[in-house]
């Protein structure tokens, strides 16, 4: 539970730096709201897209459904603990 | 962005159209739309400088005849004085001139040349005859050691017994050999004789001017009618005929005076062709640079025949639209070119008028934004003032773009071939102008870097690179299945659940509880079930991110209802139309939200099928049978409820509010003037006819100085409502409001629903790329890698051509051109129907830039 948070916030900060902190610190110049307008938009898009994926699958109804023999490999290679 | 009016004295004109031209900031209106091109002022320069094209246009050709290289200027000229026009024209016609001169004596000289060549082949084929004749004597000839007459142009040989034969010498071309045989034959009844030999080299005719192969033959006949029929045979033959002296002693000085005078005319012949290499050397290092400035004037001269020639003030008046912020640089430029022409004490007067046309929009644009724009151009340019969407679009698009192309192989391939174009600008700017397809995808390397690199974070998301998929930071399942199990059965599935719900021991964990950090766990990719998986969330994503930009959009028409100051639309229009995609698709987000938190794989058979319950919610049942459509939460039955009726009050509030707003308005508006019409008298009648006819007038042409002091006036009358409209103040058809309004009603709600289905295009086309993808590693590929040993990898080997080149144009090529015309398509119909007019038309300045780079380089 804790893991999901520590990530959840990460994400939401690393984006939320990129969206909301660094357009302030934009140079003045001919374009700085088109960069103001970028960063927030990016950010915005990007973080939606990787909480959409990330919430999805904190809960899934249900598992993957594997062959028996890509079962047996995931199970020596990856091992039976996390 | 104003309308102005320029007032040029004659000589300074041209010189402040040219400073202008450089500047490329001003868009020209024309003032004499009725008038012929042929009856405009300027049109004997336009012109001349037809003229001086059409002669720099064949100096052009004569360059490339020779194949020599044209040097290109590195910057443009400056557009040249009028006098300086003379000059050019003078040295365009002397080259010209000296061109053709050349030209012509070069083709009289190569015909003398050829026809002295065939005499040359002539005379020594003719001396083999002779020579043959004498030795053998065989065939008409009796007696060949007689004497033989001379004549000049007679050709008689007398023999021993009298007989007197002529001979005929030319020159055919080979192919016609058989048929002049033939004809001479069948015509002279078997009484020539023909002689023939070819010559062995290519040969130029005198007359075609094409190589090729010919046959010197010799006729021999015997009177004067024979004669004349071989005559007339060879002409119509065009067999070059030629004088062939008998004696053999002057057959060989007329043989070396045609030698001498072949070499006379190979070292003329030479020379002409030195003289004309130079004098195309020496213009083609001026033909560019010549051709710029020739283009120059006849813009300015095409300029100027759009102003208006006012006598009694003695100068031209121009109009123009400007923006207000660049006056002070136009001002500038009007006085350098003043004072460049010398045009004494007067200077030309800028003059800012005030109109109610809508002026054209201009967007001030750089290298990367002018792409992004001329995709939103392409649907409608923006109306004067209103939102540019092109920020927006600018990373939405490559965004939406990506969700659709979603695989980081791909996106690394398309952002190394758009690193290629952007990085070599400067080198790759002028290549290839024809090619239609190259400036195509050269012109959006700036939208393609984009994709490319947003393409590379959503394939990272999907995890999904070359449809294989990374595993970097540990998958969060694992199998904790026994072998008695994996025996028993073909697939199993693993357990999603992360904790102990069921009351027996042999519940296993599978899944750790925490999810992948970045995207997709690995897991899926070797999963049957990966589909209906990830369905799920592309779909959830799609409708999230839809409804999204779509309130979005809303927001932005907030945004032109404020700028406009259009009060009542912002409570008549934006407040129905947010609050319906509030109550019923913002509460679906809502309810997506929360049904991926609150819902594990305990209660898998219990979760809620979104779906179903918002189709319920509309139709208001509520069902408690299947448990996925059974209420879970409290008072979800009531708020529902609400939220529709919420909703739907938003139609009629939205259909019937601004049409009742307007009679309101008309309706005030009918009180007000009556009240100023008693008030005023009769005066007042006149002045408001005057101004209805004035401001007619006055829209068509807006030329009239004194406008100043009654627009004013008008302006003080209306409220701020109005000042941005444009037509007349009469009463607009209140039957055209509803109307229009109706339209707009129904547009909006129904385009809700069927807009926020139309961005599932999203996963579906997401998913058709990942299927292509995986086909191509199963069915091509995998083939090659999985052969063990040497055979495995040739197989590798040749397996990597198919799957590349398919890689490339299905995948990346058309997979990406159908993402990105989806893409559009929801920008353009989905997002910007929304808040987006499009009803202006472009701001399009007169600039030699412009006029230089949009000029296709000749091939």
């Amino acid at each position: 539970m804790e893991k999901f948070a520590i990530t959840l916030i990460i994400f939401t900060v690393f984006w939320g730096l990129i969206g909301i902190v660094l357009p302030f610190l934009i140079p003045k110049g001919q374009n700085k709201r088109l960069i103001q307008v970028m960063l927030t938009l990016t950010s915005a898009c990007c973080w939606l897209f990787w909480l959409c994926f990330y919430l999805h699958q904190w809960k899934p109804l249900f598992g993957p459904q594997l062959k028996r023999d890509n079962a047996r490999i995931i199970r020596s290679l990856w091992g039976s603990e996390f | 962005m104003t309308l102005c009016q320029l007032f040029l004295q004659p000589d300074a004109a041209y010189s402040c159209i040219s400073e202008l031209g450089e500047l490329g900031i001003v868009q020209f209106r024309d003032l004499n739309p009725n008038v012929n091109s042929f009856q405009r002022k300027y049109v004997n320069e336009v012109r001349r400088c037809e003229e001086m094209e059409r002669k720099l246009r064949f100096l052009e050709t004569e360059i490339k005849k020779d194949e020599l290289p044209i040097y290109d200027p590195e910057d443009n000229p400056d557009a040249p004085k009028p006098r300086e026009m003379i000059d050019l024209e003078a040295t365009f016609e002397k080259l010209d001139h000296e061109l053709k001169e050349i030209n012509t004596n070069a083709d009289a000289l190569l015909r003398n040349f050829n026809e002295l060549t065939e005499l040359k082949h002539n005379l020594t084929m003719t001396q083999g005859f002779f020579d043959d004749a004498i030795s053998h004597p065989v065939g008409v000839m009796e007696d060949v050691g007689g004497e033989r007459e001379m004549e000049l142009g007679g050709q008689t040989t007398t023999t021993a017994a009298g007989m007197k034969l002529g001979f005929i010498t030319g020159v055919v071309p080979r192919e016609r050999m058989v048929a002049f045989e033939r004809m001479l034959w069948r015509v002279c009844r078997g009484n020539v004789f023909l002689r023939q030999a070819e010559i062995p080299e290519l040969i130029e005719d005198p007359v075609s001017g094409e190589k090729l192969h010919k046959t010197v033959f010799v006729v021999f006949f015997q009177g004067e009618q024979l004669k004349n029929r071989v005559q007339k045979i060879c002409e119509g033959f065009r067999a070059n005929i030629y004088p062939c002296p008998e004696n053999p002693h002057e057959r060989r000085e007329l043989a070396m005076g045609v030698m001498t005078r072949l070499e006379d005319l190979t070292v003329v012949l030479s020379q002409t062709q030195d003289h004309r290499q130079r004098v195309l050397a020496a213009t083609s290092r001026n033909l560019r640079t010549w051709q710029i400035k020739v283009k120059k004037i006849k813009a300015i001269y095409h300029t100027m025949n759009m102003f208006n020639n006012d006598v009694a003030r003695k100068c031209l008046i121009a109009e123009c639209w400007a923006p207000v912020s660049e006056l002070d640089r136009i001002q500038l430029a009007l006085r350098k070119g003043s004072e460049a022409s010398g045009g004494g004490t007067v200077s030309s007067v800028l003059n800012r008028m005030v109109t109610r046309e809508q002026p054209p929009t201009h967007h001030k644009l750089n290298k990367f934004t002018q792409g992004f724009q001329n995709l939103v151009d392409a649907y409608g340019v923006a109306t004067y003032r209103e939102i540019n969407p092109m920020p927006f679009v600018l990373i939405t698009f490559p965004f939406l773009f990506a969700v659709m192309f979603g695989d980081a192989g791909h996106g690394i391939l398309v952002t190394i071939f758009a690193l290629w174009m952007v990085l070599k600008e400067r080198s790759l700017k002028d290549k290839w102008r024809n090619q239609e397809v190259w400036t195509i995808f050269f012109g959006g390397r700036y939208i393609i870097l984009l994709m490319g690199i947003f393409s590379i974070y959503t394939g990272i998301i999907y995890n999904d690179v070359f449809s294989k998929s990374l595993n970097i930071f540990g998958s969060s399942w694992r199998v904790r299945f026994g072998d008695d199990t994996l025996a028993k059965h073909d697939s199993v599935m693993l357990e999603p659940t992360p904790y102990n719900y069921t009351r027996s021991g042999d519940y296993r964990q599978m899944f750790s509880g925490t999810p992948y950090p970045i995207g997709l766990d690995p897991v899926w990719q070797l999963a049957d079930n990966k589909i209906t998986y990830t369905n799920s969330v592309k779909m959830k994503f799609a409708i999230i991110i839809g409804i999204t930009q779509m309130g979005f959009g809303l927001f932005l028409s907030l945004w032109n209802h404020l700028h406009f100051n259009h009060r009542h639309a912002i409570y008549l229009e934006f407040l129905p139309q947010i609050i319906f995609l509030a109550c019923i698709f913002f509460y679906l987000i809502i309810l997506i939200f929360y049904k991926w938190t609150s819902f594990d794989g305990s209660k898998a058979t219990d979760a809620p099928s979104l779906l179903i319950h918002l189709i319920n919610m509309i139709l208001f049942s509520y069902k408690t049978d299947p448990p996925s459509a059974a209420v879970f939460y409290t008072g979800q039955k009531q708020f529902q409820t609400f939220l529709i009726l919420l909703a739907v009050l938003c139609v009629p509030w939205m259909l019937l509010g601004k049409p009742i707003y307007r009679i309101v308005m008309n309706k005030r508006r009918a009180n007000y003037s009556t009240v100023t019409n008693h008030a005023a008298g009769n005066d007042s009648d006149v002045e408001e006819q005057h101004q209805e006819e004035f401001h007619d007038p006055a829209e068509k042409r807006g030329v009239v100085l004194d406008a100043d002091v009654r627009d004013t006036d008008t302006e003080d009358m209306l409220d701020d409502e109005h000042s941005h409209q444009q037509h007349h103040q009469h009463e607009v058809e209140m039957s055209e409001v509803w109307v229009e309004q109706g339209i707009h009603t129904i547009e909006y709600f129904l385009g809700c629903i069927s807009h926020t289905a139309s961005y599932l295009r999203l996963w579906a086309l997401s998913l058709a790329h990942a299927q292509l993808s995986e086909v191509l590693w199963h069915m091509i590929l995998h083939l090659g890698l999985s052969m063990n040993g040497y055979g495995g990898a040739i197989a590798s080997f040749f397996v990597f051509m198919p799957w590349s080149s398919l890689t490339v144009f299905i995948l990346l090529l058309m997979e990406g051109l159908s993402a990105f015309l989806h893409a559009l398509r929801l920008h353009w119909v989905e997002f910007q129907s929304k808040f987006y007019k499009g009803e202006g038309y472009p701001f399009v300045p007169f600039s030699f830039r412009l006029l230089l780079d949009e000029a296709p380089v000749e091939a």
